[in-house]
C-alpha cells in the first residue's frame, strides 16, 4: 500500500544557495511527524516545496502514490494537504467565518452559473457550507467571533481561526508552521489540546514545525532533524533528544529540554 | 425631539420609504409648477435646483423652500405617517419567500420611477442615465473593489459593448450604411434587444482577456497601465475604422433602451452581482486580492477567480455600453475616454469599494450631481473631485465600503425589536 507522503530525494535551491537537500521522509495515515531545526535550516521551504509553492529542482513528492512535485498549490490543496503559515496569511477585509467558508472553495459543485443566479443547488450548498463552517469554528472555540473582521480578534484566536480554515479544506494532511509562535504558556497549553483534538477527530496526518521540544515531544510519533538544508537525524523523541548530532545543532540552546 | 425623530424614522420600513417617495413625486406633479410661481421662480426647478443656485445665488433660500415642500416634508411626514400599516404590511410580505416580495417591491419602484419619468423627458434622461451608471458602478467594483485590481479599461469596455450592439441593431434593424435594408421590424426590438446585449456583453468578455491575463503576474500600478493602454487602443481602433463611423462616431441607432429595458437590466445586474459576491466563488476574490498565497492554499484557484472577475465586470460594462448606446442614439470615441473613466472612478470610490449597497448611492448621487452640472462643465470637474477628495480624506475607502446587500434585510419590517441595528 502506498503511504500517504512520499517524498524521495527532494532537492530545491535559490540561486547559489542550496536550500533543502536530499530530503526524504514518509507519512502514514494519521501519524503526527515533527519537524525541526534550527532558523534558516529550510523548514518552511519543505513545506512550500510539498504545496507547490516552489516545484523542487529534483525529487519526487508522492501524495498516495500520484506525483505531486510540479502541480498548481490549489490544485495539492484540494488533493488533500492542509496547511498554516509561519507568520499567520489571514484576509484582512474578511470576517472569520468567510474565512473558513471561501476555504471549502473546490467543494462547491455548483458552479458559475449557480454563483451568477442563485440556483437552489447553490442556496442548498450554500447552507451546508455555513453550517459546516459554523461547526467547525464552535469546534475552535471562535465561533462567537464569526462575523467579526479576522484583525480585531486576539493572537491566539487568530491562529485558532487558520488552523479551522486548513480543517475546512478537508485535508489527509495538515502542515503547521510554528503554529506556537508567539504564544503565551495557556494559549500553548491550549493549542496541544487542539492538536490532539483534531488528530482524534479527524484522524488527519499531521507535519509540525516547531522550535519548542515539550510541544513536539509530547505530540509527534516521530522527529525529523534539518539542518542547513539536510536531514542529520530521524526518529523516536527520545533517540532525537538524545542525539549528539542534535544536540550540537541546538547547542547553547536551553529549549531542548 | 430630534432623536424621537430619528427614532421615527427608524422605525419606517423600505415599503415606508417608497410611499413617501410617491408623495414627493406626487408633490411635484401636483403643485410643482404652482409652488415654483409663488416662490418667483420662472419655471419649476430641475434637479433640486442646482443649475438655478449657481446662476441667481440669491434664489438659494427659495429653492430650498421648494426642496423642503416639495421633497423633504412629503417624504418623511409620509414615511412616519404610514409607518403603522407599513410595517404590517411588510411584516406579512416577510413572511413569503424573499423573491416575491422582492420583486413586489420592485414593482412598486418602478411604477414610482414611470411616473417620475412621465414628467417631463429631462427626468426620463436623468433616470436612465443613472441606472446605467449604477450597473458601471457595480461592474467596475467587481475588479477593482472585490478583486482588487487598478484597472483603468472600463470605458474600452463600454465602448466594445456599444458598438458591437450598434452595429448589430444596425443591421439587423435599419436600412443603414452597414448594406441591405431592415431585417427586422422594429416591433421585435423588445425581443431581440435583449439577446444583442447579451452578444454585445460577451464580446466584452473575450475582449477582456487582453487585460486578464497580464494580471496573473502584474498587480498595482503596471495593470493600471495596461488596462490604461487598453482603453486608448481600443479608442484609436474604433477611430480608424471607417465603416462604423471612425472618430465622427456612429448614429441613428434605434431607440431600444427604453425606461423599462434599462430599469430590467439594472435590477438584473444587481441581482446577479449580489449573487456573485455572496457566493464562494465570488468570496474567493476577496481572499486573493488580500492574500494570493493563502487563498492558493485554500484551494482556491486564483487565475480562474482573476478571469472570472475581469470577464464578468466586463460583460456588465459592455451591456451597460450597449444600453447607453441605444439611449443616446449616438456615439464616437471621445464617448469613452479618460473623462468617462474618470467619471466611473468617482462613482465606485465615492460610494465605496466591495459594496453593492455603496455602488447604487455613488453611481446615483454622482451622476445625479453630474447630470445637474452639466451646463456648467467646468464646475462639475471641480465640484466632483472635491467632493471626492474630501470622502477619500474621511474615509478612505468610500461612503459605505464593505455592505453586504441583503434583499430580505432591507425589506423587513422595523417596529418590532429595538435591538435590531441599521441596514447593512
Ligand atoms: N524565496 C526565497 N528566496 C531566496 N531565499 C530563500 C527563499 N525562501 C527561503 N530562503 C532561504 O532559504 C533558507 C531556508 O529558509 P526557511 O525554509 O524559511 O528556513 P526555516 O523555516 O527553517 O527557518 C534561508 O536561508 C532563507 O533565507
Ligand atoms: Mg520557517
Amino acid at each position: 500500500m502506498d503511504k500517504l507522503l512520499h517524498i524521495e530525494k527532494m532537492s530545491h535551491s535559490f540561486g547559489g544557495l542550496q536550500a533543502v537537500q536530499n530530503f526524504s521522509l514518509e507519512i502514514g495515515a494519521g501519524e503526527i511527524v515533527g519537524l525541526i531545526g534550527p532558523n534558516g535550516a529550510g523548514k518552511t521551504t519543505v513545506f512550500n516545496l510539498i504545496t507547490g509553492v516552489y516545484k523542487p529542482v529534483s525529487g519526487r513528492v508522492m501524495l498516495r502514490g500520484r506525483d505531486i512535485a510540479g502541480e498548481q498549490p490549489h490544485t495539492i490543496a484540494s488533493l488533500g494537504i492542509g496547511r498554516t503559515f509561519q507568520n499567520l496569511l489571514l484576509w484582512r477585509h474578511m470576517n472569520v467565518l468567510d474565512h473558513v467558508k471561501i476555504a471549502h472553495y473546490s467543494q462547491v459543485t455548483y458552479g458559475l452559473a449557480g454563483a451568477f443566479f442563485g440556483t437552489p443547488r447553490r442556496n442548498r450548498q450554500e447552507r451546508e457550507i455555513e453550517q459546516t463552517s459554523m461547526e467547525l469554528l464552535k469546534r475552535f472555540r471562535v465561533d462567537h467571533f464569526a462575523l467579526l473582521p479576522v484583525g480585531s480578534l486576539p493572537y491566539g484566536a487568530q491562529r485558532r481561526v487558520e488552523i479551522a480554515r486548513a480543517m475546512a479544506t478537508r485535508p489527509r494532511l495538515l502542515l503547521l508552521d510554528e503554529p506556537t509562535a508567539g504564544m503565551t504558556p495557556d494559549e500553548l497549553k491550549e493549542m496541544i489540546g487542539i492538536i490532539k483534538g483534531i488528530h482524534a477527530d479527524y484522524g488527519v496526518a499531521i507535519l509540525l514545525i516547531e522550535h519548542r521540544m515539550k510541544f513536539v515531544m509530547e505530540l509527534c510519533s516521530r522527529i525529523v532533524t534539518l539542518v542547513f538544508g539536510e536531514i542529520i537525524a530521524e526518529g523516536a523523541p527520545m533517540e532525537i533528544r538524545n542525539n549528539p548530532k542534535v544536540i550540537e545543532a541546538y547547542l547553547g540552546r536551553e529549549d531542548i529540554t | 425631539m430630534m432623536s424621537r425623530f430619528s427614532m421615527l424614522c427608524g422605525e419606517v420600513p423600505a415599503l415606508g420609504w417608497l410611499l413617501g417617495i410617491l408623495a414627493s413625486v406626487t408633490a411635484e406633479y401636483v403643485i410643482g409648477e404652482d409652488l415654483s410661481n409663488i416662490l418667483g421662480m420662472d419655471k419649476a426647478p430641475v434637479l433640486f435646483g442646482v443649475l438655478m443656485a449657481f446662476k441667481e445665488p440669491l434664489m438659494i433660500p427659495n429653492l430650498l423652500a421648494y426642496a423642503f415642500i416639495i421633497y423633504v416634508f412629503p417624504a418623511v411626514s409620509t414615511g412616519i405617517l404610514t409607518r403603522v400599516p407599513a410595517n404590517r404590511l411588510a411584516g406579512r410580505l416577510d413572511h413569503l419567500p424573499v423573491i416575491i416580495s422582492g420583486l413586489l417591491h420592485i414593482s412598486f419602484l418602478y411604477l414610482i420611477i414611470h411616473f417620475w419619468a412621465g414628467m417631463n423627458d429631462y427626468h426620463l434622461i436623468v433616470i436612465k442615465i443613472t441606472m446605467i451608471s449604477v450597473i458601471l458602478t457595480l461592474s467596475m467594483n467587481v475588479i477593482n473593489g472585490y478583486m482588487g485590481e487598478f484597472s483603468c479599461s472600463h470605458p474600452g469596455f463600454m465602448a466594445i459593448g456599444a458598438y458591437t450592439t450598434s452595429v448589430m441593431t444596425l443591421v439587423l434593424f435599419t436600412k443603414s450604411r452597414f448594406g441591405a435594408g431592415p431585417i427586422l421590424p422594429e416591433a421585435a426590438g423588445p425581443f431581440v434587444f435583449p439577446i444583442v446585449l447579451v452578444i454585445g456583453g460577451l464580446l466584452t468578455s473575450l475582449a477582456a482577456l487582453i487585460v486578464a491575463i497580464p494580471s496573473f503576474r502584474t498587480r498595482g500600478d503596471y495593470l493600471a497601465i495596461i488596462s490604461l493602454a487598453f482603453t486608448f487602443m481600443i479608442k484609436s481602433i474604433i477611430e480608424n475604422m471607417e465603416i462604423i463611423g471612425g472618430a465622427r462616431g456612429l448614429g441613428d441607432q434605434p431607440d431600444f433602451s427604453g425606461l423599462t429595458a434599462v430599469f430590467a437590466w439594472t435590477v438584473l445586474c444587481i441581482w446577479v452581482v449580489n449573487n456573485f459576491v455572496t457566493s464562494v466563488p465570488g468570496k474567493a476574490m476577496n481572499a486573493v486580492r488580500d492574500n494570493e498565497s493563502a487563498a492558493d492554499a485554500m484551494t482556491v484557484n486564483t487565475r480562474k477567480t482573476k478571469i472570472t472577475a475581469f470577464m464578468f465586470g466586463a460583460f456588465w460594462a459592455g451591456v451597460a455600453g450597449g444600453l447607453l448606446a441605444h439611449m443616446l442614439r449616438y456615439i464616437n470615441p471621445g464617448t469613452f475616454g479618460l473623462q468617462k473613466l474618470a467619471e466611473i472612478f468617482a462613482m465606485v470610490y465615492f460610494g465605496g469599494l466591495n459594496s453593492i449597497y455603496g455602488s447604487i448611492v455613488g453611481a446615483a448621487s454622482i451622476s445625479l450631481l453630474g447630470e445637474a452640472l452639466r451646463p456648467l462643465e467646468l464646475y462639475k470637474w471641480i465640484v466632483i473631485p472635491l467632493l471626492l477628495i474630501i470622502v477619500m480624506i474621511k474615509r478612505p475607502t468610500g461612503l459605505m465600503a464593505f455592505m453586504e446587500f441583503n434583499m430580505k434585510k432591507l425589506l423587513r419590517p422595523r417596529d418590532r425589536g429595538k435591538e435590531e441595528g441599521p441596514v447593512g
